[in-house]
């Protein structure tokens, strides 16, 4: 926590606090954090984030990596994508993950629940669009599998292919074999994903202690 | 009359009135009721029904619920053994003259005893009730961690009433002990759960004594676990947890049905004898009725549950994303049920230590009889009441599954690139060492590498397949959805000549041939041994009549199947796959004979009802009629029971099929017995003669 005393001044995180929801602390943590991974620069790059090891082993990585140079998630309204992020931006792609409070009410409840979703739709849609077309499904299943080898590929079609079956009879319900569907829209996602409780389900616990100086050795 | 009592009082509360009964009975014909006996209560009745609990577990939920469910389990039992066996000794002490030697550590020991939540009354009465999942692993997860918790108070008072003097030393011990026991218990479990799966790597050519092998290593790892004084239970849990996700990946799916329906059987078996015998036990028992001590536990046990829930939801409260709410708390409250295990424990206890054992047995056997009549009956309308969730019969879909998975490898990335280790990360962690050692080590073959993905896919393929059979006896979609959702509407338009459909390749049709040559004739062999080791034909027999009726309408639809050409088909998946085997688990064995063809099927179909519509086409038939002009009679021969006409020596793809045969051909090829690789034959041999 000393290094919360020494900060010159909390104004601005006390902006970014109300903007994202996370507590001083935690700014301040993650802020230690941007500083390490972006090499006490003010932005971070691409290359800042794919050095980091922990990320060498996950399937869905340059998704991910993305995700945080994508301006859709920056909550301004704003297309396309980035080549270098500052820690606000950061900070509003993280508070993507932050838990549900204790007492809200539900309809905050369903508004936090349509930006998860719509953070994860955004991934998926990579052409923005505002559909998620069967190329881009299956590119999604390909790369969940990609370590699967030739077996996963072969599969992954198949299982793509399903899946976007299973969206379209559920949202369109019977078609007419020359109608066409084409793609998954925000709605149609939202009501797929109804069983899974992703407001609770897409949290990380955010520490309200800095621990990462003892992790440091395993990042960039 | 009969159904509604069974809806309005749970099966437990019968079994345990016709005990009564029966012991009742047995009193008047003067002969002594035998009592549930403590020996054969811990060694034969009470291991299969934690050993079907243990290996059914839901892993995941019980994993993210587990600091709830520990807190629960330890804190919560030592909660109610000290304050009900404090507050008992206190209430002995005021009495009078008739309770005033039950000294402290008789109390402590019975309170300890009577504090733990049962498992076996929990299970029986919560199945009926269809709760949500959360709060039944809660109350579950706490009637089986809790035994780890009785098992070292119950020694320790019971080492201490000998002894006579404790001193911190020994309360320090007592919590080392319980360490030892439950920690003990867990590896002792896992070793020997860790043995079975490895020896299930090796019995693929002695598939019939597979389940053998589960219960054997499953019912060892209780024993030793007992020998020791270690929990027994826990062992168990840990054991059938452990070996689940190796073994199945092992075993045929014939040896996993076998273990499927043993567990459910067995514990079945020992649920109501456990019952009967208590209510006989109750008849037999020698009792000692003293109306201040009986009444007294019962209030206290209450109080000190609601008490003890409410104190630790507090606690747990703060540590939890998923609130409990009160209503949930009330349900884990009254869904504290104490049963048999309880009994044969002060059954156990030896009365010149303890002279008021047989108090303490008519009042353990009172509160059973609250706990299992009073709660058990009514918690069914106080669940409707309160309107609490119940539990959610979705099927899980793919989208579901793969949104799950990219969640976990999401919310790892993110917690990679914030820097610190949380519970997601070490989670991935253990996911690929499991991966990269463990499964390799105790998974034979191709299996290893499967990812969750694919084993999910395929086994949702197969599923769909059967009921897509089994509703329609091969033909597709119900009238009420007059045209499918095909992959025509998904991808988009193209040329014509690029068509959209692969076609079914000439390797696979001749792997499903060969696979459906093998398959056959096993099951004429199997018809022909009139063997008790073999299994009868009947399936096909049940089948058979919906066959005949169904004959007509695929003699229509395959005329319509020439001018369909959408349908879905993806690769199949590599013949040794037992997990597409197994997705035929989903049906039960009464439907063996409707089984579609294997590997090749595509179907992804959402609805599934039983009506046919002539427009419906289906690719079940359409990859039929592709083999059939090859296929020939092999696949009628497998149902040669009832038509005896239609018996003849198997031979390999006859030309010369009669006409009005074809299309019972062309239907029963759909309805033949699929069966796995030809890794299955072995099963069968030794017993075929």
């Amino acid at each position: 926590m000393g290094s919360f005393q020494s900060l010159p001044d909390d104004h601005p995180y006390r902006t970014l606090s109300q903007k994202t929801g996370f507590s001083l602390e935690q700014i301040a943590i993650l802020h230690n954090r941007f500083k390490q991974l972006s090499q006490n620069e003010e932005t971070l790059r691409r290359d800042d984030l794919q050095t980091i090891q922990d990320l060498e082993s996950n399937p869905i990585r340059y998704e991910i990596i993305e995700a945080f140079f994508d301006k859709r998630n920056f909550q301004k309204d704003d297309v396309g994508s980035v080549d270098e992020i500052g820690f606000e931006e950061f900070l509003t792609v993280m508070s993507y993950f932050r838990a549900p409070a204790h007492n809200i009410t539900e309809e905050q409840k369903e508004e936090m629940r349509r930006a998860k979703l719509r953070f994860l739709f955004n991934m998926h849609d990579t052409d923005n669009d505002g559909t998620i077309t069967l190329e881009e499904y299956r590119h999604v299943v390909e790369e969940l599998l990609s370590r699967s080898g030739a077996l996963g590929r072969e599969t992954a079609k198949g299982i793509a292919d399903a899946a976007m079956l299973e969206v379209a009879s559920i949202s369109v319900g019977p078609m007419a074999p020359d109608e066409f569907y084409e793609g998954i829209t925000f709605e149609h996602f939202l009501k797929i994903l109804k069983g899974i409780e992703i407001e609770t389900r897409m949290h990380i616990h955010f520490l309200n202690m800095d621990t990462t100086v003892f992790c440091k050795h395993h990042s960039a | 009359m009969m159904p509604r009592l069974s809806s309005i009082v749970p099966e437990s509360c019968l079994l345990i009135v016709v005990g009564l009964l029966v012991g009742g009975l047995m009193k008047l014909v003067a002969e002594v009721p035998p009592v549930l006996e403590s020996k054969i209560f811990f060694l034969y009745l009470l291991p299969p029904i934690i050993l079907d609990a243990g290996y059914f577990m839901p892993i995941r939920q019980f994993t993210e619920n587990l600091g709830t469910i520990l807190m629960f389990a330890v804190v919560g039992t030592l909660w109610n053994a000290f304050f009900v066996g404090g507050l008992l000794y206190g209430v002995c002490q005021f009495e009078g003259h008739r309770l005033v030697n039950v000294d402290l550590l008789s109390c402590l020991l019975f309170g300890s005893i009577i504090s733990a939540v049962d498992p076996v009354a929990v299970l029986a009465v919560f199945e009926e009730i269809h709760i949500n999942e959360l709060l039944h692993i809660l109350v579950f997860g706490e009637s089986l961690l809790n035994d780890a918790v009785t098992v070292v108070l119950y020694h320790l008072f019971e080492e201490f009433s000998s002894v006579g003097t404790i001193t911190v030393m020994d309360v320090f011990l007592g919590v080392v002990c319980f360490l030892v026991v439950s920690l003990g218990g867990i590896v002792v479990g896992a070793i020997y759960g860790l043995l079975a799966a490895f020896t299930s790597r090796f019995t693929s050519h002695t598939r019939v004594i597979e389940p053998l092998f589960v219960f054997v290593y499953s019912y060892m790892a209780y024993l030793s676990a007992e020998v020791f004084h270690l929990s027994g239970i826990m062992a168990l849990i840990a054991c059938g947890a452990v070996t689940r996700p190796y073994v199945e990946a092992n075993i045929s799916h014939k040896s996993h049905t076998t273990i499927k329906y043993f567990l459910k059987m067995w514990s079945s078996v020992s649920d109501t004898l456990i019952f009967i015998f208590l209510g006989v036990s109750t008849v037999a028992g020698p009792h000692e009725w003293n109306w201040i001590f009986v009444v007294a536990t019962l209030i206290l046990c209450l109080v000190a549950r609601v008490l003890g829930v409410v104190g630790l939801t507090f606690v747990i409260n703060k540590f939890r994303i998923v609130k409990l709410t009160s209503k949930d708390q009330f349900i884990i409250a009254y869904g504290g049920l104490r049963g048999a295990i309880a009994f044969s424990l002060v059954y156990l206890l030896n009365t010149d230590h303890f002279p008021k054992r047989n108090m303490f047995l008519t009042a353990i056997i009172t509160v059973i009889f609250f706990t299992v009549f009073v709660q058990g009956m009514t918690i069914r309308p106080l669940v409707d009441l309160l309107a609490v969730k119940k539990k959610q019969e979705t099927k899980r879909s793919i989208n579901e599954e793969i949104h799950t998975q990219f969640l976990d490898h999401l919310l790892t990335g993110i917690e990679g690139i914030c820097g610190h280790y949380g519970h997601h990360h070490w989670k991935d962690k253990l996911n690929r060492f499991n991966k990269k050692y463990v499964k390799k080590c105790l998974i034979a073959g191709e299996r290893s590498k499967e990812p969750q993905l694919i084993a999910f896919y395929h086994k949702m393929e197969m599923k769909q397949a059967i009921e897509l059979v089994e509703s329609g006896g091969g033909s597709k979609l119900p009238s009420a959805v007059p045209s499918t959702v095909s992959m025509q509407n998904i991808q988009p338009k193209k040329s014509p000549q690029d068509r959209a459909l692969p076609q079914l390749s000439k390797a696979r049709e001749d792997e499903i041939r060969k696979i459906l040559r093998t398959n056959l004739q096993k099951t004429r062999q199997r018809l022909r041994s009139y063997n008790r080791h073999t299994l009868i034909a009947d399936p096909y027999e049940d089948g058979w009549n919906e066959i005949l009726i169904k004959r007509k309408r695929m003699m229509e639809l395959e005329k319509k199947i020439s001018q369909m050409n959408n349908y879905l088909t993806v690769p199949a998946p590599a013949p040794d796959s037992p997990t597409i085997a197994r997705a035929r688990l989903a049906s039960d064995p009464q439907a063996w004979g409707l089984k579609s063809l294997t590997e090749s099927i595509p179907t992804i179909k959402v609805d599934l009802a039983s009506p046919q519509s002539p427009e419906s086409f289906n690719m079940v038939d359409e990859i039929g009629k592709k083999g059939s002009q090859s296929k020939a009679s092999e696949e009628e021969d497998g149902l040669t029971m009832k038509v005896p006409s239609m018996t003849k020596p198997r031979k390999d793809k006859t030309a010369n099929e009669d006409d009005d045969k074809e299309p019972q051909q062309r239907l029963m090829r759909c309805l033949s017995d699929p069966g796995p690789a030809g890794e299955e034959d072995e099963e069968d041999e030794p017993f075929l003669h």
